[in-house]
C-alpha cells in the first residue's frame, strides 16, 4: 500500500519489516518519532533508555542474545554512546545491530551542528544514508541484513530535512528471521587486550570487504545527465540537486557513505569534465576524493554552515533563482518561549530576581536564557550544569558558591546529572542543584522517563524516588517546592544558596501540556485597577500583552497558573468570579 | 506533466499547523500526487515561528519550499504571513487568519507589533484573502479548530486542480479523531463558504 509517511516513521516501519525484536533509544530531536514509531508496534520490545550509552548497551546485550535491535539517537547523543560504539566494532554482532543517528543541520533543535558521517570512519563501521522516507524504509531493512552479512554494527545516518519530511513509501510484510541462539564467545565478546588484538585485524578485513561491497550496491548509484558536470552527493543534497539541475548534470549518488566506493568514484570523475561535491556541513565526500588525487570542488562553492536548498545549489553554480519580495519595515522576531503555565517560569523568575548565576542545562528551560527572564549563564551538553557548577565554584570559592546554582530537568539528571551530583557530594562543594521536575521529557515532545512512573507505552513502570536518590548519594539537604509559589521559591533559594553543604531543591509540577493537567479558566486584568507598571510582564508570558498603557491577557493562551498575579502590586489581576465561589485552587 | 503546486503552512507553535499538513498530506496522495512534506519538530514549537512545507506534483524531489517558490501561503497568525512573504511567488496567494499574537520582542516592549499588514503586502502586490478564523472557530465550537477553518478556505483555491469538497472531508475523517470530527468538519465549512 502506498502512504505518506514521516522519515522517522519509514525507519521504524523497515525495522519491523526487517524482523526488529528490540528497540531502545534516549529520545532527541530529530531522531524521536522513530522510537515512538517503533512502540506502535506491538511485535517490538521498546524502551526509553536514561541515556544513548545505555540505549546502545541495551541493543549489544539483545544482539548477542541473538535478536535483531535498534538504537536511535540525535548526532549529539552518539557523543554518549561512543564509549561503546567504538568497541562494538570489534565484537561485531549476534542478531542484527542498527544504530540510528540523525543530525540537525542549520541547529533547528541542538547546541551544535556536528557531522555524525566522521563516526562512522572513526569507528570503522558502516554507515547508510536515506535521502527520502521510501529509502528511509529501505535502507533500515538493508541495515539490518548488512549487519548480520558482515558481522558489524551499522549506522543508519539521518538529518531534520529526512527524518521531519514526509513522502510516499510502499509498505511490506515483516518477515522475522530464524532466532540465533546464545554462544559463549570470549573472542568475540570479550574485549580483553588479548582478544581485541585477535579482533582488529577482523575489523580492517571486514570494512576492506564493505568497501567491496559499496562498489557493487545500488545504494551508490549513478544517474547520467550532461557530462559537463558531474555531481557527487548525499542525503538531501541529492534532492536539492536534482532539483535545480534536472538533466543538465550526471549524479553519483551514495547512499552508503562509509566505507566509499572508491572505484565508483574513480569511474565517475573520469566521464565529467567538472566534478563537484554537493554536501552539507564537512567536507567529507570531498576530501575522500582529493585523497585519490581527483580534481574536485566543493566547500570553495558551497557552505561548511547550515542547510542547503534547491535555491542555493541553483545560485552557487550561476543559475537564475526567484526573488521574493519582502516589508520595508523589520519583522519581528518570534523565537521559542515558555508556554503559558509553565512551571519552569515562576523558578527562573526567583533566580533572576536574586541575581544569581545560573549553569543551564538542555531541555525546554534553557529557554530561560532569553530576555526578560535572562536567567542562564552556560549551557553546554546533557548534565553538564551539575559538573560544571562543581568546577565553578571550587574555583570561585564562597563567593561563588552563594550566588550559584545549576538547573537541569528530571530527564537530563537521570540522564547524565546524576553522575555529577556524585561528585558533588564525594568531592564536596557547596553547590546548589535545582532539579526542575515537570514529570516528562519536555522538549522532545513528552517522552517517559524513569522518574515518571510511565514506559514508553504509557504503562505503569518503575519509578526512581529523585529525593531518596540525592540523599543516598550523601546529600543532606534536598529541599521540594512549588514553582507556581513564588515566595516558596524565594525562601528556599535563599535558605540552600546560604547552606554551608550541598543541597538540592527539587521544583516539581507537572508540565502544563501534559493531558492530565487541567487548565484553570483564564484570568482578567482589570483595566481600571491596572496601573500600568508592567511588573507582570517581568516573566515573559507570551498570555500577556500591553496595550494602551494597560497589561491585558488573552483568554485563548492562559492556563491560570497564577504567578503573574503574585507579582502585581494592585491586585488588579483576578479569576473569573464563578470559579472563584468554587474555590479553583491549583495547589 | 503537472506542475509543482507549493503550500507553506506558516503560524505560532502550538497552533496546529501540524494537523493542517497532516490532512493536507493525506488528501493530496490520495488524489494521485507526489508528495513532500516538510516540517520542523523541537524546540521551535514551544510558541516560536514554526513553517511547514507541502510540494505535490508528478514528481517532487526537495522537501522544502525556497523563497520565492510559494503558490499559497496559509497563515495562522498575520505576522507570520509577512514574516514569509518573501517565500512567495509573485503571482501566489496569501490566505490568512487576522488572528495577533505578539512575539516575546514585542510582549517585552523592544518591538512594536506592525501595522496594517494586509495592506502592506498588497502594496507589493501579493494577493491577500484575510479572514477571522478565530471568530469562525469559535462559532464553529471550538477556538483549536482555527486550522480546519484555514483549510476550509483553501480549499476553495484547490477546486481550480479538480480537488472537490468530498475528498477534502475524506481527509479530514482518516486525521481528526472521531469525537472532534463534526466540530471540525462545521469549522471547515464555514472557512470555505
Amino acid at each position: 500500500m502506498k502512504e505518506l509517511m514521516l522519515g522517522n516513521a519509514a525507519v521504524a516501519r523497515g525495522l519491523y519489516e526487517a524482523g526488529c525484536q528490540v528497540v531502545s533509544s534516549y529520545p532527541g530531536t530529530p531522531s524521536t518519532e522513530i522510537t515512538e514509531e517503533c512502540a506502535k508496534f506491538n511485535e517490538i520490545y521498546c524502551e526509553w533508555a536514561p541515556n544513548e550509552k545505555v540505549a546502545v548497551e541495551v541493543a549489544f546485550g539483545a544482539s548477542l542474545a541473538g535478536k535483531r535491535c535498534f538504537a536511535a539517537m540525535k548526532h549529539v547523543g552518539l557523543n554518549v554512546a561512543a564509549d561503546p560504539l567504538f568497541t562494538l566494532s570489534y565484537t561485531g554482532v549476534r542478531g542484527g545491530l542498527v544504530i540510528g543517528v540523525a543530525d540537525d543541520p542549520a541547529m533547528h533543535s541542538s547546541q551544535n551542528e556536528q557531522d555524525s558521517r566522521h563516526y562512522a570512519k572513526a569507528a570503522k563501521l558502516p554507515m547508510l544514508e536515506p535521502s527520502d522516507s521510501a529509502e528511509c524504509l529501505a535502507y533500515a531493512k538493508l541495515a539490518m541484513e548488512l549487519s548480520e552479512q558482515y558481522d558489524t554494527p551499522v549506522l543508519l545516518k539521518l538529518c531534520t530535512r529526512v527524518s521531519h519530511s514526509q513522502s510516499v513509501v510502499e509498505t511490506g510484510p515483516r518477515i522475522v528471521p530464524e532466532p540465533v541462539p546464545y554462544e559463549k564467545n570470549v573472542q568475540k565478546n570479550v574485549m580483553l587486550p588479548a582478544c581485541a588484538r585477535i579482533r582488529h585485524p577482523l575489523v580492517e578485513q571486514r570494512m576492506a570487504d564493505l568497501a567491496d561491497f559499496a562498489e557493487k550496491t545500488e545504494l551508490n548509484r549513478v544517474e547520467m545527465g550532461s557530462t559537463k558536470l558531474g555531481i557527487i552527493c548525499d542525503s538531501t543534497s541529492y534532492q536539492y540537486a536534482k532539483e535545480a539541475l534536472g538533466e543538465d548534470a550526471s549524479i553519483l549518488k551514495l547512499g552508503m557513505i562509509w566505507p566509499m566506493p572508491e572505484k565508483k568514484i574513480r569511474e565517475f570523475a573520469a566521464k565529467v569534465e567538472r566534478l563537484i561535491v554537493i554536501e552539507e556541513l564537512d567536507p567529507f565526500i570531498e576530501e575522500y576524493c582529493r585523497m585519490l588525487g581527483l580534481a574536485v570542488e566543493g566547500k570553495s562553492i558551497f557552505p561548511i554552515l547550515g542547510e542547503f536548498s534547491q535555491n542555493l545549489v541553483a545560485e552557487k553554480l550561476g543559475r537564475p533563482v526567484n526573488a521574493g519580495r519582502k516589508l520595508e519595515e523589520p519583522v519581528p522576531e518570534r523565537p521559542p518561549v515558555m508556554c503559558p503555565g509553565c512551571p519552569h517560569r515562576g523558578l527562573f523568575h526567583t533566580l533572576a530576581k536574586n541575581k544569581c548565576i545560573v549553569m543551564g542545562d538542555i531541555g525546554c528551560y534553557t529557554l530561560g536564557a532569553s530576555a526578560p527572564l535572562s536567567s542562564i549563564d552556560s549551557c553546554l551538553c546533557m548534565g553538564a550544569s551539575v559538573s560544571s557548577i562543581h568546577g565553578f565554584n571550587k574555583a570561585m570559592g564562597p563567593e561563588g558558591e552563594k550566588k550559584t546554582v545549576a538547573v537541569i530537568g528530571d530527564s537530563t539528571f537521570m540522564h547524565s546529572g546524576m553522575t555529577g551530583l556524585a561528585n558533588i557530594a564525594y568531592n564536596q562543594s557547596n553547590s546548589t542543584v535545582i532539579i526542575l521536575d515537570n514529570s516528562i521529557t519536555g522538549m522532545t515532545g513528552h517522552q517517559q522517563n524513569p522518574t515518571t512512573g510511565y514506559n514508553i507505552k504509557g504503562e505503569p513502570a518503575g519509578k526512581v524516588d529523585l529525593e531518596a536518590l540525592c540523599r543516598a548519594m550523601g546529600i543532606r539537604r534536598v529541599a521540594v517546592v512549588d514553582p507556581y509559589d513564588l515566595a516558596a521559591c524565594d525562601r528556599v533559594v535563599k535558605e540552600e544558596l546560604a547552606a554551608e553543604e550541598p543541597s538540592v531543591i527539587i521544583s516539581r509540577r507537572p508540565c502544563v501540556l501534559l493531558k492530565y493537567v487541567k487548565p484553570e479558566p483564564a484570568l482578567r486584568i482589570s483595566p481600571e485597577k491596572c496601573i500600568g507598571c508592567r511588573s507582570c510582564m517581568q516573566i515573559g508570558c507570551p498570555a500577556i500583552s500591553f496595550r494602551d498603557g494597560k497589561a491585558v491577557i488573552d483568554h485563548t493562551t492562559c492556563v491560570g497558573c497564577g504567578v503573574c498575579q503574585q507579582l502585581c502590586p494592585v491586585e488588579a489581576i483576578q479569576r473569573p468570579e464563578a470559579e472563584k465561589e468554587e474555590g479553583g485552587s491549583r495547589k | 506533466m503537472r506542475e509543482t503546486t507549493n503550500v507553506m503552512i506558516v503560524g505560532v507553535g502550538g497552533q496546529g499547523t501540524l494537523l493542517a499538513s497532516k490532512t493536507l498530506g493525506k488528501l493530496l496522495v490520495s488524489e494521485g500526487y507526489d508528495v513532500k512534506v516538510s516540517e520542523v519538530h523541537g524546540m521551535s514549537q514551544r510558541g516560536g515561528s514554526v513553517v511547514t512545507y507541502v510540494r505535490f506534483g508528478e514528481k517532487v524531489y526537495s522537501p522544502i519550499i525556497d523563497k520565492g517558490g510559494a503558490d499559497y501561503i496559509l497563515s495562522f497568525e498575520k505576522l507570520e504571513a509577512a514574516r514569509w512573504l518573501e517565500y512567495l511567488k509573485p503571482d501566489g496567494q496569501i490566505i490568512t487568519n487576522l488572528h495577533e499574537t505578539e512575539p516575546m520582542p514585542v510582549i517585552t516592549g523592544a518591538m512594536k507589533y506592525p501595522e496594517n499588514l494586509v495592506e502592506k503586502m498588497e502594496a507589493l502586490g501579493a494577493k491577500v484573502d484575510a479572514i477571522d478564523a478565530l471568530k469562525l472557530a469559535e462559532e464553529a465550537g471550538n477556538s483549536k479548530a482555527v486550522n480546519l477553518v484555514l483549510m476550509g478556505r483553501l480549499s476553495r483555491y484547490f477546486d481550480s486542480l479538480g480537488i472537490d469538497e468530498a475528498a477534502w472531508i475524506r481527509a479530514i475523517e482518516a486525521c481528526v479523531p472521531p469525537k472532534f470530527l463534526e466540530l471540525n468538519k462545521k469549522a471547515f465549512a464555514l472557512g470555505r463558504k
